[in-house]
């Protein structure tokens, strides 16, 4: 079966895994902070990643303005879509039952995929290519593109930044605290409303970043496009442990490394590379039910 | 101080509290005490807003709070010990002092080394995370961390539920001596006994209703209240 594997092309693979990997992870970390703070599962993230992308597209492709002006734009554009439909979808349905919740958010998902083909047309759209990244480079024997080391870099960089910013600071403290308490939280002060704000900015912020990244690796962009990595990101952050930030990105790890090694060792298997996720997600959730870094949940008497 | 008048409070039909007035002299103890139910945390809540009431007023140095957001009240200096303490179990203890004055910008060190004066214990366990302690050691630190927002009004629902007598005589002591240094006190007790000995002046509820009220010796001695309330406790002990 591993037939002509070369420790070559095994290392070229594990950087390829490494590098899907980040990208679920950046964008799992977007669902597992969300469910952390409204038990929420955002079905909307896959398609804020979407129009993240479609944001970079219509700045470099259609306003012709340089790349960095255009990242730093698509990231502020989208920290404020995701604030704003945090705004419009969810606070007005703070108190009702979390399954009005779930279905607003599956609305606001189909309305973000429908608006994006209405505006934007069904075609995909090709992203502009940056050659510096994607031209392949070789390093003893291996090829590999640059952009598949960067992503791992950005990746650690911005997960780093994440955790700093929960654990260490002001804001972070009170997203722990909102995540377990509302009520004694507004009684420490805190104003939940903004807390709610910031963690759906940061969340949509990162989901903006992978987006970047994703579209320099898989140079198109339509309006589906936030389906399949949506789920299976969603999907990552549950293997970790939904509501864990290390463990989305953990989950996104193993599924990314998974599907790429199955793909290089099986390849008369390529078509069932969604599905691996799946499988995954089923075996992990036999042995643990809440996933691998998911505490026990314990009902308070 | 704060003043309570003609409140009501309905959870969907319920009627939890039918017009009760009360009212909390600056630098008094004032304590609330009745049976489960009988609406004490329900008053409580509605006066940081955490509830919402259906009708009556509730005043603080004369301003209106009811209608007022919970983070404005608690910048008002007014601030609750929530009744079964809920500190934040997945913070450290100085993450939840810290979290305490999330409000103030100046230095928080010397309060804390005042806390930490008053309860040893939780300097002891500093970087300890707080759901991992006693339900005495959680209740100081609920303390602790109210004081930290240096409240002029101190609210507490029910701190001596589930802790053994010597930690309860531990948390009297610190609310005599809090009250000592100027704060003003409103507490609510299932443990008459002591919330009367140290209460300049009590209310007692039922049912949503104010039945009695006087200084906190006059419902010590009271022969009814005896018989409802202190028997009862004492039996408890």
């Amino acid at each position: 079966m591993v037939v002509g594997m070369t420790l070559s092309t095994f290392l070229q693979q594990l950087i390829n895994g490494l590098s899907l990997g980040s990208l679920y992870a950046l964008i799992a970390i977007g669902y597992t902070m969300v469910y952390g703070i409204l038990k929420l599962i955002n079905f909307a993230h896959g398609d804020i990643f979407m129009m993240a992308a479609y944001f970079a597209y219509f700045g470099i492709a259609v306003f012709l303005l340089p790349w960095y002006v255009t990242f730093i734009i698509t990231i502020l554009l989208t920290m404020a879509l995701g604030a704003l439909i945090e705004r419009t979808a969810y606070r007005p349905l703070r108190e009702a039952p979390k399954t009005s919740l779930l279905i607003s958010a599956i609305g606001v998902s189909f309305l973000l995929e429908n608006l994006a083909t209405y505006l934007f047309s069904g075609k995909p759209q090709a992203f502009p290519e940056f050659p510096a990244m994607t031209t392949p480079i070789f390093v003893g024997g291996i090829s590999i593109q640059p952009v598949s080391v960067a992503i791992p870099i950005v990746a650690f960089v911005l997960m780093t930044a994440i955790l700093f910013i929960i654990n260490k600071t002001k804001v972070g403290m009170a997203m722990r605290a909102v995540s377990v308490d509302y009520d004694t939280a507004k009684l420490m002060g805190i104003k939940i409303d903004n807390v709610i704000s910031s963690t759906f900015a940061l969340g949509s912020g990162l989901a903006a970043v992978g987006a970047l990244l994703w579209c320099m690796k898989y140079p198109s962009v339509l309006p589906l496009m936030g389906v399949v990595p949506g789920l299976k990101c969603f999907i990552a952050a549950v293997i970790g442990g939904i509501g864990n930030v290390k463990g989305a990105v953990i989950g996104g790890l193993i599924l990314g490394f998974s599907e790429v090694l199955m793909v290089a060792f099986f390849p008369a298997m390529t078509g069932y590379r969604d599905a691996v996720a799946f499988i995954i997600l089923i075996v992990i959730l036999l042995f643990l039910p809440n996933g691998i870094l998911g505490k026990k949940q314990v009902e308070k008497v | 101080m704060l003043k309570i008048s003609n409140l009501e409070v309905a959870y969907g039909g319920i009627q939890a509290v039918r017009g009760i007035d009360l009212e909390v002299p600056e630098g008094s103890i004032v304590t609330l005490i009745g049976a489960n139910g009988a609406g004490k945390s329900t008053t409580l809540r509605s006066i940081v807003n955490l509830v919402k009431p259906k009708a009556g007023s509730i005043t603080y140095n004369g301003e209106e709070l009811i209608g007022m957001d919970t983070t404005k009240i608690v910048d008002k200096g007014i601030t609750l010990v929530p009744e079964g303490r809920h500190v934040f179990p997945d913070l450290t203890v100085l993450e939840n002092l810290r979290i305490g004055a999330y409000m103030r910008k100046d230095s928080l060190k010397e309060d804390i080394q005042e806390i930490y004066r008053l309860f040893p214990r939780l300097e002891e366990r500093s970087w300890q995370m707080a759901g991992t302690l006693s339900g005495g050691e959680q209740q100081m630190l609920a303390v602790g961390r109210a004081m930290m927002s240096r409240p002029k009004l101190l609210m507490m629902d029910e701190p001596s539920l589930g802790l053994a007598p010597l930690v309860v005589k531990g948390i009297f002591d610190i609310i005599q001596t809090l009250n000592n240094e100027g704060m003003t006190i409103l507490l609510i007790e299932q443990n008459a006994n002591s919330a009367l000995k140290i209460a300049d002046y009590a209310y007692v509820l039922e049912t949503g209703k104010i039945t009695k009220q006087g200084t906190g010796k006059e419902l010590l001695n009271d022969e009814s209240i005896k018989e409802a309330y202190l028997g009862k406790s004492q039996r408890n002990k």
